[in-house]
């Protein structure tokens, strides 16, 4: 073949459509930017003050770390709907009086120990019991809730105070950041880390893009689920220890509809809901634009109706750009 | 009905019908008539445009050229529903029965009988009762859910649907293909008794032998025209119909094999011993050597894409086994089948092997990544080195390993679907209807590229359902029928109305 014909050949092809992910995220860096722009105008003595950015990032933390193992199930076709439970019930588990006894390390175990187990279920019933996601999971929340309650009789757990080191990951501060926003920020990285970089995420988007090419192709599809569902409850555990942290407490009410938050912070970071596409930057960007909105809801003195009207509506907004942006070029 | 002027009437008349899709002429030309209360045959090869006819005929797509009359008016339906309504029905191959709806309410999908919105099922019962009794099947109860009856039951509930419409015509596209044999004679019995109220049929079967049993006339199409039209379907020579079909205006141009005996010494790849899967094929064996294409021919439903998906593992035969290099392979997994060296290029693309949202790259090493991570860890690098290499070996257009491979064409998708299992060692690639959406200059290409894979020493398994495909690139050639290969042969041996004959009759000419 000669260099002539090779040109011919190359010229006669469009230049190569990618898609256009990078587009997408600077709408949501962008719609950050406004946000704080609008935070700055109108809560200017407040809102830019060292003390409402950590508090912004410490909101985000707890649904943060939970959107990062959200971002992965969905990515691989699936949804999880337990995550608030399980963060509950790993809260729960972990501030009762015989854990709570063993210090504070065992207390950090025994709720990741609680998310992972928990998730290793929701990940048997589905990929072994063949259960469709939406239902296993929702069983889950349901009875890990329940679990959580029957735990602690419906009370609220205090963290006791020689067990004082949970608190402190709140409380401590590096660089005027409290501990926790480090803990949410090793979690995303270490979650970018595992989607981009290592055989399990490619194989995340293979099993959530196309299930038949990657059981064909060798790819054990049913291991790689379960395997999602116990990271997903690994990041409850997380945020169980993250939520103890800020509270002081263990309840079988906290995270209540952390699922919903999730999954919407998720799909408004670009990632399909039916699998096989998606970023873990976008879903933190997600989680970030909500946390915002909640502050400064809360700093201006709105209701948190109004709040879940702003939420709903850039839920719809964002899924019709994303929609747009990702329209297959023909 | 139609103007009668001596000779029989006409119901349906078709002349000289184009149907232009982007880059391929579907139909180029067919002409086509059916008397009331015949059964006409349509026959061709797979390709030959049978299947767009019947869309046309539906309504679902229309003619850019030509024209059509049925019942003596201009015949132009812009919808599958207009079409019905002007009394032509079809029943697809694969039925198009909604299985959680009852029996009832498959019969009058989209003309309910209702009044002010609400249907009337008492009112629908006893008419659907009605036509499921004159179809000579008045057991089947009204309110059953389809999905629970068997197929042939669903399809007596598709021709209830068809005579609902007082259809005046009725395709049916292989009507027998998901039948039994004694299932096939009901369905020829009902035939009958339509044709006898005047009702028309056109029939589309690869079987030669239903057609001269149910035929009254046959129509050949070949490359989307009409070769022969009104041939009398029980006195037709086999011979003529097949050289009919065959003669091909388009010679593909496949690569030098090796001397038939160049492959005695080699050792086996594979070595498949009485595979059997109950329903689909039984007691299957035949080893692939090093180096060698083994095809299998054979039509739809014949056990052959079967055959293949077990001994991939993504079925699990119920007795027999598989071994690659002598050593038996896991059965009923495909992870097994890979890490022992196989490879599938399944026969859609598109659902069973890609992943159309990701680059070339991604799905190039989707099957390998082992190779290049370390604790899971992937060498992204190294993974990039390979793909290029990949792309520059088999000439993947355009050579970037970024795109998405839902915008390549159907022969580089193929390419980047076979270069997922050259990143590693592969002793066995098994390819499924390889070159099909593959255009024609492709495929000449693929074939190519195929033949160059054998010659490193890698067995090759190959289903296509052209015959001309098979013969030409395999060096040897199993004929499927009926879930049994009934004849093995050297590729060179056989010609295509052999293939064909030994496919639909199971006797050579």
């Amino acid at each position: 073949m000669t260099a002539g014909d090779t040109d011919l050949k190359t010229a006669a092809v469009p230049k190569a459509p990618r898609v256009r992910r990078e587009v997408h995220h600077i709408g949501l860096v962008a719609a950050l930017v406004l946000l704080a722009l609008v935070g700055v105008v109108t809560e200017p003595d407040n809102f830019a003050t060292s003390g409402n950015v950590a508090g912004i990032l410490a909101l985000a933390a707890t649904i943060g770390v939970i959107t990062v193992g959200m971002t992965f199930v969905i990515i691989g076709g699936g949804i999880d709907l337990s995550v608030g439970a399980l963060m509950a019930l790993a809260s729960v588990w972990a501030t009762t009086l015989a854990t709570q006894s063993y210090g504070p390390v065992v207390m950090v175990v025994c709720a990741l120990l609680v998310g992972t187990g928990a998730g290793l279920v929701n990940g048997l019933l589905i990929a072994y019991g063949r259960l469709v996601p939406f239902i296993a999971t929702l069983a889950m929340l349901v009875a890990a809730r329940g679990l959580a309650q029957r735990m602690s009789d419906r009370k609220t757990q205090l963290v006791r105070p020689e067990n004082d080191a949970i608190e402190a990951l709140s409380t401590t501060k590096v660089l005027g950041l409290p501990l926790v926003v480090f803990i949410f920020a090793a979690v995303a990285a270490a979650g970018w880390v595992l989607l981009n970089r290592t055989t399990f995420g490619r194989r995340t988007f293979a099993v959530g893009g196309n299930p038949e090419a990657a059981r064909l192709a060798g790819i054990d599809v049913r291991r790689h689920t379960l395997m999602s569902y116990a990271l997903s409850g690994l990041c409850c555990g997380v945020a169980a220890i993250i939520i103890m942290a800020r509270t002081t407490t263990g309840s079988s009410t906290h995270g209540d509809l952390y699922e919903l938050d999730a999954i919407a912070a998720v799909i408004i970071g670009g990632t399909l809901l039916t699998g096989g596409r998606g970023t873990l930057a976008g879903s933190i960007l997600g989680v970030l634009v909500f946390t915002l909105i909640t502050n400064l809801f809360i700093l201006n003195g709105l209701q948190t109706s109004d709040q879940l009207i702003a939420k709903g509506a850039i839920i719809v907004v964002a899924v019709l750009l994303q929609r747009r942006g990702l329209r297959a070029p023909t | 009905m139609g103007q009668y002027n001596g000779d029989p009437p006409v119901l349906l008349r078709m002349r000289g019908i184009v149907k232009r899709f982007p880059g391929v002429r579907a139909l180029d030309g067919v002409d086509l008539d059916v008397r009331p209360g015949e059964v006409h045959c349509l026959l061709g090869q797979n390709g030959a445009g049978k299947s767009t006819l019947i869309k046309v005929l539906a309504g679902a797509h229309r003619p850019d050229e030509g024209e059509i009359t049925f019942g003596g008016e201009p015949f132009a339906p812009a919808t599958p529903t207009a079409a019905m309504r002007a009394g032509i029905a079809t029943i697809y191959q694969e039925l198009d029965l909604v299985d959680g709806l009852s029996v009832t309410d498959n019969v009058f999908l989209g003309h309910e009988r209702s009044r002010l919105g609400f249907t009337r099922r008492e009112e629908g019962d006893r008419r659907a009762r009605e036509l499921l009794a004159r179809l000579g099947h008045g057991e089947i109860p009204p309110r059953r859910e389809a999905g629970r009856l068997p197929a042939a039951g669903r399809q007596v509930v598709s021709m209830a649907r068809a005579l609902s419409h007082e259809a005046r015509l009725i395709v049916m596209d292989e009507p027998s293909a998901a039948l039994a044999h004694d299932e096939v004679d009901n369905l020829f019995r009902i035939i009958r008794e339509l044709t006898r109220e005047g009702v028309a049929v056109v029939y589309i079967s690869h079987r030669l032998a239903e057609i001269r049993e149910i035929g009254d006339r046959v129509t050949v199409l070949k490359d989307g025209r009409t070769v022969a039209r009104d041939l009398p379907a029980r006195t037709t020579p086999t011979n003529e119909i097949v050289a009919l079909m065959t003669g091909r205006d388009i010679e593909h141009a496949f690569p030098d094999r090796p001397a038939p005996d160049a492959f005695d010494d080699r050792p086996e790849v594979l070595r498949v011993e009485g595979l059997t899967l109950p329903g689909s094929f039984e007691d299957v064996s035949f080893a692939v050597r090093a180096g060698e294409i083994v095809g299998l021919a054979g039509l739809v439903g014949s056990g052959r894409s079967e055959i293949l998906e077990t001994v991939y593992g993504a079925r699990r035969a119920t007795a027999g086994r598989v071994l690659i290099d002598g050593r038996p392979v896991r059965p009923g997994s495909p992870g097994a089948a890979v890490r022992r060296g196989m490879g599938l290029a399944p026969e859609e693309r598109k659902s069973q092997a890609l992943l159309l949202d990701q680059s070339v790259a991604a799905n190039m090493s989707m099957a390998g990544l082992d190779r290049y991570s370390a604790f899971g860890w992937l060498n992204r690098r190294r993974e990039r080195a390979d793909v290029r290499a990949q792309i520059a070996a088999l000439d993947i257009r355009p050579p970037d390993p970024d795109r998405p491979v839902a915008t390549l064409s159907g022969g580089n998708q193929q390419k980047v679907v076979l270069a997922r299992w050259l990143l590693g060692d592969r002793r066995l690639l098994v390819l499924d209807e390889p070159t099909r959406g593959v255009d024609v200059g492709a495929r000449a290409e693929l074939y190519g590229v195929v033949r160059e894979l054998a010659a490193r020493g890698i067995g090759v398994l190959l289903v296509s359902s052209e015959v001309p495909e098979v013969l030409g690139l395999a060096d040897r050639v199993l004929v499927v029928r009926e879930g049994r290969i009934v004849h093995e042969g050297d590729a060179r041996g056989l010609d295509e109305p052999a293939v064909l004959n030994l496919i639909m009759e199971g006797s050579a000419l």
